[in-house]
């Protein structure tokens, strides 16, 4: 406590990089994950290629994907820009399988209905499929969330700030107070990123509050 | 099954593909600085810091000296280890590095072995860069440096490096993982002594310190200037022939910023001793004070904040 | 690029000694075998215990919120807290093994959990009617067709585990993340970029191996169903084992539980 009230400035900023670092990639990650998803829907076949390779891609230490992304993308090593792509490549991973399921779980009848009202492939994915599915994206949304906001702890050890710079600096000179301020931090963060996530769920899927159905 | 097989043959193209096929080049060894460099004498100046203390501490000393003087100066630690911030400097990631003088010429010239302080640091001048610059040296020193404990050197009658041969295959010797394959670390102490420790344990930061003290390790790769050296009555093996060289704190700079922090940077060194490093690092390091506020503490003191 | 990762893969002196490939490839197995074998005697009798008995549900869900715990804050602090209690390299292996134990508890107990529960009420009901006792019910019906769930949950402990064991090398130990480490320390590009794509390997070996394994272990009565009914339902495309795998992911309700760093 002691070395928060003397530090909470440095810490908010840090926590504001690390929301940004873990965050921006689950957007971006669930609408690249959309076309992969909807092919592996669209193409049965394909599901478990799609689904398979795409979750492997998480198998990929973080720490090698930190460095590898420099090479990749041809910027600079200290650049942020390598994480959050890294980030966004994890959420991916774990994303593509849960949006497919999701848009699989949509009833045939419904998609039938759809099509029968004259909806065209594109407006009935936008306008009933993934409105349906968001329940499920949104549990799998979680998971990412939570599993971001460790991962880019991590960055620190490439030498890009966020709130992993209390656990290294913590663990490096032996100062309990910060490296508990990291850990509870990170904690912090994950379990509001997951309460956004299931509130906006929540709020795009007023029927499931109707039906007093709950996901 | 086949279907599974050829998705887990695409997954291995894709993880290979990630690996190997880059936009192209070594991006650690970008040569081509990028960004401003015309920007010449203004514009912001990112001081960079190693991942250990006292880097830290010096790289808020130099950033608060040149706010002091106007530049708008901001730190970026943690960078990691010596090879992987001279890329930082190169690519332009930062513009000012508190630097070793013995370190450096090493690192620019493998087989280096002068020890004289104003030999090395006129070496330093010649091998590195034309994009670097090194400006005035100060007269703090902190050499890299085996400390045992008390215990062990009574225990095994410890006193020089040099001691250590015929035992050292017995022992563990805890060090930053660069220590292992660094001329100045255990590829010297082996070519200069002959000693080869029987493991090796790579850590970072006070861990190093703490595997000596907590007995993980008989021997450990120390700053001299750690305050947990007397804290915990630690005893330096003397480095009788040199390996360690002559290790003098210098502001590493890009060459096109030199003008814009010399002054700063050189008042700094003036003032900078040895024994204000260890007094700094006893407060940042034992007390856990912030660096940030040991280094204006210290800027104030010497009128240079 | 391409150049230096072979150079370094067919470089001989990297294939030797305790640093080479096949020391730290073993070194890198033994902490995840470890953690993960700890992890089973953990988590299989709790799963299997609170699936039977449907008491302490609370326990899968505190255990998948420890997720959010950052690994590697856990990681430094248990080693800081245990580096004085041990005097030798249990000092580095304990902690280590501990968070990524953390990491395979949970998706382990929600398998098994999940597998458990999700047994057809009927098959439990005919099995108590023909005078099993509790025990033979959980260990001939209920186990056995618990273990589609259970396999996914141990595959994806096994492959977090794999992957996560990198960061051991960040607190001394060794592994292929010394490769990494090592590599981004002396910025060694090539290094680090062999010891990524050993890991990535590693992990990809496994998983065909635990999948096969999953097909072996598995009744015909659970998943040869699927192929002997063919074109029924929208799923027929599926290969059995993704099938039984994407359902796992609904069945514990956050969709493949695996959190790492």
């Amino acid at each position: 406590m002691d070395w928060l009230s003397s530090h909470w400035r440095t810490v908010l900023d840090l926590a504001v990089s690390h929301l940004y670092l873990a965050g921006l990639p689950l957007v971006l990650g669930l609408v690249i994950s959309l076309p992969f998803a909807w092919a592996a829907k669209r193409w049965r076949g394909s599901y478990a290629a799609v689904v398979t390779s795409t979750g492997l891609l998480y198998t990929i230490p973080s720490l090698a994907l930190f460095v590898i992304m420099p090479l990749v993308l041809g910027t600079k090593i200290l650049d942020p820009v390598n994480v959050l792509v890294a980030m966004t490549i994890y959420t991916v991973a774990l994303l593509t399988r849960t949006v497919a399921d999701g848009l699989l779980s949509v009833p045939d009848h419904v998609e039938q209905a759809a099509t029968a009202m004259g909806y065209g492939a594109l407006r009935r994915l936008f306008g009933v499929e993934l409105p349906l599915a968001v329940p499920v994206i949104a549990a799998g949304l979680r998971v990412a969330a939570v599993s971001n906001v460790s991962i880019v702890s991590i960055a620190s050890v490439i030498g890009v700030s966020q709130l992993g710079n209390l656990l290294v600096d913590g663990y490096r000179r032996i100062i309990w107070g910060e490296l508990w301020t990291g850990i509870i931090a990170c904690l912090l963060l994950a379990l509001a990123l997951d309460a956004l996530i299931l509130v906006v769920s929540r709020l795009l899927t007023p029927w499931q509050r109707t039906a007093g159905g709950r996901a | 099954m086949k279907r599974m097989t050829s998705a887990l043959a695409i997954a291995v193209a894709s993880i290979v593909g990630l690996t190997a096929c880059g936009g192209g080049g070594d991006p650690l060894a970008s040569d081509a600085p990028s960004g401003t460099t015309s920007a010449g004498s203004s514009g912001p100046i990112v001081v960079g810091g190693a991942d250990f203390s006292e880097s830290t501490l010096l790289a808020e000393i130099y950033a608060g000296a040149l706010r002091a003087k106007g530049v708008d100066a901001t730190t970026k630690t943690n960078i990691g280890s010596r090879e992987v911030y001279l890329r930082a400097l190169e690519d332009n990631s930062v513009q000012v590095f508190p630097e070793y003088t013995g370190a450096l010429a090493v690192y620019y010239d493998k087989s280096y072995d002068g020890t004289d302080p104003d030999e090395v640091y006129a070496h330093v001048k010649e091998v590195i860069p034309d994009t670097l610059a090194v400006l005035e040296k100060s007269a703090a020193e902190d050499v890299d440096s085996l400390a045992v404990t008390q215990e062990t050197a009574d225990a095994k009658n410890l006193k020089t490096i040099e001691d250590l041969k015929g035992i050292a295959g017995d022992l563990t010797l805890a060090a930053q993982p660069e220590f292992k394959e660094r001329p100045q670390g255990v590829v010297g102490l082996k070519k200069e002594y002959g000693i080869t420790f029987g493991s090796f344990r790579p850590l970072t930061g006070q861990a190093v310190l703490q595997a000596l003290v907590n007995g993980q390790a008989d021997v450990a790769n120390v700053f001299s200037t750690d305050p947990g050296i007397a804290a915990n009555n630690l005893v330096v093996l003397e480095d009788t022939k040199k390996v360690f060289g002559s290790q003098n704190i210098v502001p590493l700079v890009r060459a096109d910023k030199v003008d814009q922090v010399k002054d700063a940077l050189n008042a700094v060194s003036a003032k900078l001793t040895t024994d204000a490093l260890t007094q700094m690092l006893k407060k940042t390091d034992i007390d856990k004070q912030d660096p940030k506020a040991v280094a204006a503490e210290f800027l104030k003191a010497n009128g240079l904040a | 690029m391409i150049n230096s990762l072979l150079q370094w893969f067919t470089d001989p002196t990297n294939w030797a000694g305790a640093d080479g490939i096949p020391h730290r490839l073993l070194q890198h197995l033994w902490y995840s075998l470890l953690a993960v074998v700890v992890a089973m005697v953990i988590a299989l009798p709790l799963g299997l215990w609170i699936g039977h008995s449907g008491r302490g549900r609370w326990l899968v869900s505190t255990a998948n919120s420890l997720r959010a715990v950052p690994t590697l804050g856990l990681l430094f602090a248990v080693s800081l807290w245990v580096g004085p209690i041990f005097r030798g390299d249990l000092a580095f292996l304990v902690p280590a093994v501990f968070v990524l134990l953390l990491l395979a508890v949970p998706p382990l107990l929600a398998g098994t959990y999940a597998g458990v529960e999700a047994v057809d009420p009927a098959a439990r009901d005919a099995a108590r009617g023909v005078g099993m006792t509790g025990w033979q019910v959980l260990r001939q019906v209920e186990l056995p067709c618990a273990l589609p769930l259970v396999m996914s949950g141990v595959r994806t402990a096994v492959l977090q585990v794999v992957a996560t064991t990198t960061i051991a090398a960040l607190i001394g130990l060794g592994g292929l993340g010394r490769y990494l480490i090592d590599g981004i320390a002396l910025s060694d590009y090539a290094r680090a970029a062999g010891g990524a794509l050993l890991v990535g390997l590693l992990a990809i070996l496994l998983e065909g191996l635990l999948a096969l394994l999953q097909r072996r272990l598995v009744s015909p009565g659970l998943t040869g169903g699927n192929r002997a009914v063919g074109g029924r339902g929208k799923d027929s495309g599926n290969a059995p084992v993704e099938a039984t795998d994407s359902s796992a992911g609904d069945a514990t309700g956050s969709h493949d539980p695996r959190v790492r760093a």
